[in-house]
């Protein structure tokens, strides 16, 4: 049995402890978020946080978890009450076909939980990793500076792990 | 489970209706007109070619509209590929039948439930999609009304329609559910339908918020990967390592004994493993990979000599002219051989040549799809493009009535195109067919989905063109060298499994998408005015890699060529550009967006530029049919760090009557995106061993710090005028304008894509 914490909840699964953490959140968790794409770490759609940094899930075995605490889209906020990041992708309509969107969206958070106020180019290199194919890029940036703007997920971050 | 309702009515009509239509191949060429009986270029058959949209392929109206006690049902037998069309639908369903949105269901592609509109793709879902349900709606909403009259004993033009309700002067009042009770919708569409106030919309015109975005971002279950029906069995392919490939052995006994392996399936040269466990069936693929031992059987060409390996290879000639400025375009049958061309005779005579390299597809998401055999009936969830040409193939490849296959369309991740959506779907329903009870889900690898989804095609492109002393077009000869660029599923044999297993069955010969839609020869017509065009399509059948429809065909390369051409001559007369366009175009139309983009970027014949940077002009109308676009763009090129910045860019686009401004804004800058991936970076490499680009690391593709900084969009909506595909509109702008953008810049025009690796190899 392996012990993990995600999106504040404990649970006990009983896998491989090897198994990648994105088979784990998926399968046993049944939570949606995060998504297959490459299994190698190159596409980001399967970024969640591990101590609010963000890591390929694809990649990450689940027994590295003991200890962390793990954050994934499910944890930012509810379709009645969508996180800050979650509410500027809807109003900006950052989606195409979405499936790159939730590792977006995570990857984001950590930056502005870090960082107040990044630079463009700072929101460019941090988004690196992940890759979106349908082209949404324009629309995810300006959803990331909208809510970089506020700061409000960097004070969040700063009143300590709202999980 | 309407099946037993809904099919035999269906069948019977549509054998009734097709009654009398012969099915004769050779008439698609020749004449362009449609006929009842013939198949359109989405895989569907005309059964009344004088109604509007998609009511050709579908012309009862209980078909698309059903209202019951329950409420009202609208069905489409398109779906959502993640361009928002869902949502434009359901909009025009709404206007159309005077409901607010949320009081009526929407179904999409479902075999057992929807009309069959072929395959989602080509741009044709709003235009004929969009326009049957516009129709359908408009002709239901009468018919209700005059019910509604006849029951309350009011004429009908006194009714008023609010909410669903159907209001009487005197405050009596029926819902349309009540209006519906003895109404028999099952009647044939009437070729005109109520006309409507573009002005008095409610929906149409509006964005209105994208209905599955919520899901999306909040980690609900959007996609066919979201889906775990209880006792479900994970499955996994192992794929050999290149196009005719055999198996000489792989080691099923010990892959069988590993943890949470319940079957491992050998036939031929197929294998996959089923496990109770995803990563369970992860390690047992890697297991019996490692194990399998292949002959290869085939040698490919490489990324240096593709073009001139396409030239040698067995082809058919497609020889397309347009003889006048306003002449129709003829399409001649194909032949072996065809003569040669005569040279261009005028005063100027240029002459361009452009080639592409295969391309990927790249979905982010590999394909994925889930099936179980039950009761008789083999369901299958599917992110395929068209769920009934997939349920044919299927019911094919396992020698099943398709009666007994049902394919219901869930989403997936984006596709672009035919990539591997419909082969996984086969994988799916193969091994639920041999586990009957048991929901199966394949998900295959990124490296499974870069090897063996069909590539877009390498292509090689000659235009010459010649020209009076004014600079006015006289002459125009485009040749082409291309695989297909539409391998659908025609047989159960163009589904990947069925070259695989020991009964194995070869896929149906290739066959392009004929004129004006065309295939690799789509928008090598011109629009603009010259009065002798001929464009000879070298149409290869033999594939070294297997190709089909990626996202604008043809158009990409095409709309390269025409408009690199049209920057030459403007420069051999002395003309600016655009200015050189506008006066080789009729189509006031087209004008107008040159006009709007040229005036929003701010356009100058010779801009005063500081080094290493370019401007560039592109326009096309997509597939001289669809959507017209028109794009400036500026870059910056950096030969020290090898790179090339897109600036801004500035489109103009003209769809017709616009449903979702919004979703149409979304589209065209994401396909300005894409584009520029691929025409800037983008090549599957290929070599000996076959496809060798396998995942992100071999294929690279735009990244978020090479994202132009900026993208305008203009609109020019065309309120009451027909809808016009939007969502492949940019690809050949875009990718024209680059390539000009980045000539000027270097002072090198290279033709060569992508551009990228070729300007600094």
């Amino acid at each position: 049995m392996i012990e993990l914490t995600v999106n504040g909840a404990t649970h006990r699964v009983d896998v491989d402890p090897a198994t990648p953490l994105l088979y784990v959140l998926r399968n046993e968790l049944a939570l949606n978020g995060a998504k297959f794409g490459c299994g190698m770490g190159q596409c980001g759609a399967c970024t969640v946080l591990v101590d609010d940094r963000p890591v390929f899930s694809c990649l990450y075995p689940v027994s590295s978890t003991a200890g962390r605490r793990v954050r994934t889209v499910e944890g930012f906020g509810t379709p009645e009450k969508p996180g800050p990041l979650q509410q500027a992708f809807i109003d900006r309509q950052a989606v195409q076909c979405g499936y790159c969107i939730a590792g977006m969206i995570v990857r984001a958070q950590a930056l502005l939980e870090r960082v107040a106020h990044p630079t463009e180019q700072q929101i460019r290199e941090h988004m690196n990793p992940n890759l979106c194919r349908c082209g949404t890029h324009m629309r995810i940036l300006d959803a990331i500076r909208a809510v970089a703007a506020t700061g409000e997920l960097h004070r969040a971050g700063e009143k300590g792990p709202a999980s | 489970m309407t099946t037993d309702r809904d099919e035999p009515v269906s069948r019977s009509r549509r054998a009734f209706l097709a009654g009398g239509g012969l099915m004769v191949s050779f008439a698609l060429f020749g004449s362009l007109r449609v006929s009842a009986g013939q198949e359109n270029t989405l895989g569907a058959t005309i059964l009344n070619p004088k109604l509007p949209g998609d009511l050709k392929i579908e012309p009862m109206l209980d078909a698309w509209i059903r209202i019951d006690a329950s409420g009202v049902t609208v069905c489409s037998g398109k779906v959502e590929l993640g361009t928002g069309v869902r949502t434009a639908l359901w909009q025009v369903a709404a206007d159309q039948l005077a409901l607010p949105l949320e009081r009526f269901r929407f179904v999409t592609a479902d075999t057992a439930l929807t009309p069959d509109e072929g395959y989602t793709a080509g741009s044709h879902t709003m235009a004929d999609g969009g326009t049957a349900i516009f129709h359908a709606a408009a002709q239901v909403r009468a018919m209700l009304v005059d019910a509604a009259a006849r029951k309350l004993a009011v004429p009908p033009e006194r009714l008023v329609l609010e909410n669903g309700v159907i209001k009487a002067p005197d405050g009596r009042q029926l819902t349309y559910e009540d209006a519906a009770a003895g109404l028999d919708l099952h009647r044939m569409a009437t070729e005109t339908s109520p006309p409507s106030d573009p002005s008095a919309y409610r929906y149409i015109g509006k964005s209105v918020p994208r209905v599955d975005i919520l899901a999306k971002v909040t980690g609900g279950a959007a996609y066919v990967q979201d889906m775990r029906p209880d006792g479900m069995l994970h499955a996994r392919v192992v794929r050999p390592p290149n196009h005719g490939a055999t198996l000489v052995s792989a080691d099923v006994d010990a892959v069988s004994r590993m943890p949470g392996v319940v079957r491992v399936v050998h036939d031929g040269d197929y294998l996959a493993v089923v496990a109770r466990g995803e990563w369970q069936a992860v390690l047992a693929m890697r297991a019996l990979q490692a194990s399998a031992r292949w002959r290869q059987t085939e040698t490919f060409p490489d990324n240096a000599t593709i073009h001139d390996v396409l030239k040698t290879l067995p082809r058919l000639d497609y020889v397309t002219t347009r003889q006048g400025v306003d002449g129709e375009v003829h399409q001649a049958a194909p032949v072996a051989n065809a003569a040669p061309a005569a040279a261009s005779t005028g005063a100027r005579v240029e002459r361009v040549e452009a080639t592409k390299q295969y391309v990927l597809h790249g979905s982010i998401g590999p394909s994925c799809a889930l099936a179980v055999w039950r009761d008789g009936i083999l369901t299958v969830w599917t992110h395929s493009q068209g769920v009934f040409p997939l349920r044919a193939g299927i019911a094919g490849l396992l020698g099943l009535p398709k009666e007994q296959v049902r394919c219901v369309h869930v989403e997936g991740s984006g596709c672009y195109g035919h990539n591997g959506a419909d082969d996984v779907a086969a994988d799916a329903a193969l091994l639920a067919h041999r586990m009957p009870g048991a929901p199966i889900r394949v998900q295959w690898m990124r490296d499974q989905e870069a090897g063996w989804e069909p590539l877009g095609p390498a292509m090689e492109t000659s235009l010459e063109v010649a020209t009076d002393a004014d600079g006015a077009l006289t002459a125009w000869r485009h040749a082409l060298w291309s695989t297909p660029h539409n391998e659908r599923i025609t047989n159960p044999g163009r589904l990947l499994p069925a070259w695989l297993v020991s009964q194995s069955i070869a896929p149906s010969p290739p066959s392009p998408i004929p004129q004006p839609e065309g295939d690799a020869d789509r928008n090598a017509v011109p629009l603009y005015r010259v009065p002798d065009v001929r464009v000879d399509m070298h149409f290869v059948t033999q594939m070294p890699f297997r190709t089909s429809a990626m996202r604008s065909l043809g158009a990409h390369i095409n709309v390269v060529t025409i408009e690199a051409m049209m920057d030459r001559l403007a420069a051999a007369h002395g003309k600016d550009p655009v200015a050189y366009r506008l006066a080789q175009l009729d189509d006031p139309r087209a004008k107008a967006v040159i006009q709007r983009a040229a005036e929003a970027f701010g356009w100058t014949a010779n801009p005063a530029l500081p080094p290493n940077r370019g401007v560039g002009f592109a326009f096309a109308r997509y597939k001289n049919l669809m959507g017209y676009c028109a794009i400036a763009l500026e870059v910056e090129v950096d030969p020290d760090r090898r790179a090339v910045r897109v600036d801004r860019v500035v489109t103009a686009v003209d769809c017709g009557q616009i449903v979702n401004p919004d979703g149409l804004t979304n589209q065209i800058e994401g396909g300005i995106v894409q584009s520029s991936s691929w025409t800037l970076y983008e090549q599957v490499r290929i070599g000996a061993v076959g496809v060798e680009s396998v995942d992100w690391q071999s294929y690279p593709i735009l990244r978020f710090p090479q994202v132009p900084a900026r993208i305008d969009v203009h609109m020019i909506d065309q309120p009451g005028m027909p809808f016009l595909g939007a969502a492949e509109i940019a690809q050949g702008p875009t990718a024209a304008a680059l390539v000009s953008a980045v000539a000027q810049a270097t002072g090198r025009r290279l033709l060569r894509l992508p551009l990228v690796p070729h300007l600094w190899p």
